[in-house]
Order: structure tokens, then sequence, then C-alpha cells
């Protein structure tokens, strides 16, 4: 085998110009696979941050139960009418004993707690309507990383304060310190103080949104106890929908998925990735069409040593090995220099960190080049390729290949 | 003397039908170890052809052909690939030596593919050899660079190396000037004459001819003399 590989070696390095081009071939090819990976890989990535990577990846969201029909069914309709009740909010109660259970539970992050519902906000005569978000101070930034967005002021949540987004603050010309009214729509209305101003960079949050916390939350809604809502972080955004199962087997609460909502968006980052492995699969077959062609070529124009090699007691085993090695040194060679030049350039392009809002240029993420794979791949369709030559090889005849 | 290796009734045909060639028509041919012998008959009339089935490079199309007791007749691939490396050596007239190789590489191929590597030991006596063949101050030479006489002694060390029982040699000095050729023969008689290493050179050459004690003569497809 040694001996076989020193061969092999020496058959590369005597023909440099041609060896360099073969090897130059295969990076280009490994580049390119290496780019898509990064490419398709950073686009999920930038597309997820944009929009998922925000989101809860499992919400547990207490269930409004209707009242229970007192009118016999007869089947005929019934016309209905409900009076508002103050206890407006379905609640989850003793989130105590179950949110540890939660929070153990491998590739879970992080959890917050929530009260939500909708109110109004005035200050002087201008009335917006927005929805609420009470949140545990100290856990603001657990699901939206708000402390990131926040442009004025704090993303911590103290009683009395609270945060508005920046497209609010502008339509209702509030100010950091300000003092405004909010009123839930369970009727109860507090004055806090404006503590925070963020900008998400989306619509609805930057112009519709009120963060409180939790305490606040309680009093606008009346709820002394229990949450609206519960929303957990996983580490993997994938696990979601192994995760969420197992939640609603362990609380009996309804755990739901991201993916329940998103699944339009799944799609289009499954087909983008597929259109990613073809793409790569065609730079392989690229490599093993080119590999395979190369060898072909040189082992043709070296049968007549192959047939001294055989006449001087080579076995066909060896010839195989002589070229296969051929193979594999290239592979390797193209791939690990593939492997750098791909790092080399990927550095050039902006970092992860710049996928977040209001950043921009193009979503590449270099750690998601797959180099590894690239390299691996890369040898072993090298191989694969040199299979046929070697064969061929080592099928020769010494005869009339010595003859030749 | 003993007797090292016989062919009986040695047939070969290339093609077949119309373009079917009788080159061996039921040759015989016996060789005592330590002989020293030449190949002759003109051109096509089927020396190399013999060379190549002596030297397990080819199946007869019938016939039989023993050596050192061993029959080669059927013996597959891979047993004929392993009695080649250790009991014959090769000196052909081109395409000799492996380009991209020393001198000493290649003197020491025979020995390092069935060792798996070059050994020392191995090394030593590729060194032995060359030096042997008046080529010490080219042992580390790419065969490239080498004259034709200077190529041909390296193959005729290569033959040497693995020390085996025969040499075939098919038109060695046919590519070289006078004096070359009769370096190369000097060499080969002169390490029969010690080793008692049984060779067979095929020719047209009668000087060359001359040089062996004995001469074999192809005609027709059999051995006339
Ligand atoms: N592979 C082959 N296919 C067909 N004919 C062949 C082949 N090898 C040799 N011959 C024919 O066999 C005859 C003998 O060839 P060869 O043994 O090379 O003779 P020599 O070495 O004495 O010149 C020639 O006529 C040649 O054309
Ligand atoms: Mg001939």
């Amino acid at each position: 085998m040694l001996y076989a590989l020193k061969i092999a070696t020496r058959y590369l390095t005597a023909s440099k110009a041609q060896t360099a081009l073969l090897v130059f071939g295969v990076a280009i090819g490994v580049f390119i696979f290496i780019f898509m990976s990064a490419l398709i890989g950073g686009l999920a990535e930038f597309i997820m941050m944009r929009t998922a990577g925000d989101m809860a990846h499992i919400t547990i969201q207490a269930e409004a139960v209707d009242p229970a029909l007192l009118v016999p069914q007869t089947g005929r309709t019934v016309l209905l009418v409900q009076e508002p009740t103050t206890q407006a909010t379905a609640i989850l109660k003793d989130t105590a004993a179950f949110l540890p259970l939660i929070a153990a539970l491998p590739g879970v992050t992080g959890f917050s707690q929530q009260i939500n519902g909708s109110g109004f906000l005035t200050r002087g005569a201008q009335v917006m309507q927005v929805s609420i978000n009470g949140l545990e101070p100290g856990h603001e930034s657990v699901i939206a990383n708000l402390a990131s967005y926040v442009t004025e002021g704090t993303a911590n949540l103290a009683a009395g304060g609270v945060l508005v987004g920046k497209t609010l603050a502008e339509d209702m010309d509030l100010s950091l310190g300000q003092t405004v009214r909010l009123q839930s729509s369970a009727g109860i209305d507090a004055a806090l103080t404006i503590t925070g101003i963020y900008k998400m960079g989306s619509g609805g949050p930057d112009r519709r949104q009120a963060y409180v916390s939790l305490a606040t939350a309680r009093t606008l809604f009346a709820l002394p106890q229990g949450v609206t809502r519960i929303e957990i972080k996983l580490a993997d955004l994938y696990a979601a929908d192994t995760l969420a199962p197992r939640i609603r087997a362990l609380t009996g609460l309804d755990a739901k998925s991201w993916t329940e909502q998103a699944a339009q968006l799944l799609e289009a980052l499954q087909a983008q990735a597929q259109t990613g492995y073809i793409l790569k699969a065609f730079a392989l077959l690229t490599i093993i069409i080119g590999v395979a062609s190369a060898l072909l070529l040189s082992t043709y124009r070296r049968r007549p040593e192959i047939g001294i090699m055989r006449a001087m007691g080579a076995g066909r085993w060896f010839v195989m090995v002589v070229i296969v090695s051929q193979g594999a040194l290239i592979g390797l060679m193209g791939g690990l220099f593939g492997a750098a030049a791909g790092y080399g350039v990927l550095l050039a392009f902006p970092s992860r960190a710049s996928f977040g809002p209001g950043q921009s240029g193009l979503p590449i993420d270099i750690r998601q080049g797959a180099y590894g794979l690239a390299i691996w791949l890369t040898t072993l369709g090298a191989i694969l390729a040199s299979i046929l030559p070697a064969r061929s090889a080592a099928q020769l005849d010494p005869v009339t290949a010595i003859g030749q | 003397m003993t007797v090292l290796l016989e062919v009986r009734d040695l047939v070969k045909t290339f093609g077949s039908g119309e373009a079917e060639t009788r080159v061996l028509r039921g040759l015989n041919l016996a060789m005592q170890t330590g002989e020293l012998a030449a190949l002759l008959g003109p051109s096509g009339s089927g020396k190399s052809t013999l060379l190549t089935i002596l030297g397990t490079l080819m199946h007869p199309t019938s016939g039989s052909h023993t050596m050192l007791g061993v029959d080669l007749t059927t013996a597959n691939d891979r047993a004929l690939t392993e009695f080649r490396n250790l009991h014959i050596g090769f000196v052909f007239q081109f395409h000799n030596l492996l380009p991209d190789f020393t001198a000493l590489e290649n003197v020491c191929f025979p020995t390092a593919v069935r060792e798996g590597r070059e050994t020392a030991t191995a090394r030593a006596r590729g060194q032995e050899l060359l030096v042997r063949m008046g080529l010490a101050e080219r042992v580390h030479f790419p065969t490239a660079n080498l004259s034709g006489g200077q190529k041909q002694r390296v193959a005729v060390a290569r033959a040497l190396m693995n020390r085996p029982e025969l040499v075939l040699a098919d038109e060695p000095t046919g590519n070289l000037d006078r004096a070359s050729a009769a370096q190369v023969m000097d060499l080969i008689g002169e390490i029969n004459h010690e080793e008692g290493t049984t060779f067979l050179i095929s020719t047209h050459d009668e000087k060359i001819a001359a040089l062996c004690r004995r001469q074999i003569v192809v005609g027709d497809g059999l051995v006339t003399g």
C-alpha cells in the first residue's frame, strides 16, 4: 500500500502542470460546494432570524372555554347574545407546578410567562389601540430580543413603566419619561411612564404593541394569579415539533410548535435547501467526471509503464491501488485547497451578526460552509471516479501494453 | 545440470477465422540451469511470442509449460504474477524503465512491489547491482536522463534484483550502438558465469548470438536449430 502510494505520488508530481490544473479544477468544485452551503445556510438563517427568530418556538396558550349553553339542543338555530364579563381571559393556573418540568427538558433554553390582552394607549386627546404584553421583569428578552431593539431608554420593565415601539412613539409624539394612560379591555387603566422605545423593524410590533411588567398586566387585566400564555424558546428551533408533543404529554396543556403557524415558511426554506442540494450535487458530479476523465487519460498514456510493472511482478490489485491513490490524493488536495479558498473568500463577507434587523449585506454564513463534508465528499467522489480507470488499467494485457 | 524449463507442443495462434495467424506450431524447447542462450530467427518468426509465453505474460493456445517443476500452463494470473516476480527477470527492447523514477528506484521495483515498500536491504542490493553494471555515478539519476546503453544496464540490474533463475531479454541490444551493446553483453556474460543465472536472449545479430554458448533458431513456428 505504502509503495503504491509512493508511485501514485510520483506520478502526480511528475506531471506537475497537469496535476495542478486538475487539483485546481477540483478545488473550484469544492469552492462552489462550500459557497453554496454557506449561502443557502446563511439565507435560511437570515430568513429564520428575520421571521422566526423572534418568535416563540413553542407556545402554550390558555384555552378560552365557551360557557356551556343552557338551552337544550333542539336542532334549531339559537341566537346567542353574550354579555361581556370582567373575567374575559382564560388563564393558565399553577404555572409553578409545571414550569420547572418544561425548563428541565433538554433543548429548552428559556421560557416567558405572559399576560396578553388588548387595550388603549392614551396621551392627551390621542388614543391608540394596542396589544398589551405583560412580561416578567428580567425575562424581557427571552423570546424576542427586546434589549437589542431598544433605541432609547431600557428594555427592563419596572412596575409603572411601559415600552412602546418607535412607530407608535412617533405617531403619538411620545418620548422617554412621559406619562401615558393604558386602559385594558377589562376596563382597568393605569398611568405609566415610558421607560423605553424599541425598533424591531417590522410594522406590527413597532406600531401596535406595548410591553409592561407582569405585575402591571395583572392589575390591568385583574388577574391576581395565573398567566394567559407561556412562550418557550429552544436551542434548536427545528426540535419544536418533537418537543411540543412531549410538553403536551408532560403538562396536559395545549403546547403548539411554531411550525404549525409557519408551514409556508418551512416549505420555502426546504425548497431552497433542495435547490442547494442539487447545485452541490452538480458540483460533485463535475468533480467526479473531471477526475475520472483525467485519470483515464493519464492511465492511457502510461499503459506501457503499467505493462512493465505487471511484468516485474506487480499484481492487478497493486495497479488499481496506484490509480485509486492518485484519485484520492487529487480529491484530498483539491478538497483542502477548495475549502481553504472557500473559507478565505467567505471571511470577506459580513459576519452572521449582521443578519440582524436593520443590517444589510449578503446573508452568507461562514460557519455553514460544510468544509469537512466538502473535503470528505470530494475525496470519496475522486476515489469513486478513479475506480473505472483503475479497473481498466488492472485489466490491461501486459504484452500489448508494453508493445505500444 | 538440471532442467530449468520445458515447453512441449507449444501452439500460439492470434485472431480467429480468416484472420487467424499461427505463430507457434507445436514448438518444443528445454533449457538447463545456467545456460546462456541466444534466440535467433527472422523478424516475425515468433521470438517475442515465445519469450512472453516463457515469461508467463501470455498463455499458449495449447501445449505445456513447466519451470522449476511448476506447471504454469493453466496457473491463474495471481499465481503467475508471483512466480514471475520471484523467478523471472525481463529486459525489453523499448519502454523498459519507469521514466519518472531514478535508476535505483527502478532497480528496487521488483522487491519493493513484493514487500510493499522500499526497504534498506533492497536499496543496498539495488545499489550494489548498479555499481556492478558500472553505474555507480548514476544511482540517483532520473532514468529519463540516461543514455540508451545506461538504460539497458539499469534494466539488466532490475531483472537481476530478485535473484531470478531465468532472465528473458527481447532484443536488449537492438537499440544500442556497438560499444554499448558489447558492454551490456559482457555484463550478462559475467553474471551468467558468476551466479549461474540462465539467460535467453533474442536477437537478429549474429555477433551477439556468437557471444552465447547456445543458439536456438526458430522458424516457421518451430525450433529449427
Ligand atoms: N497480439 C498479436 N496479435 C496478432 N498477431 C500477433 C500478435 N503478436 C504477434 N503477432 C504476430 O505473430 C508473429 C510473430 O511475432 P513476434 O513474436 O513478435 O515475432 P519476432 O519477435 O520474432 O519478430 C508476427 O507475424 C506478428 O504479426
Ligand atoms: Mg520481437
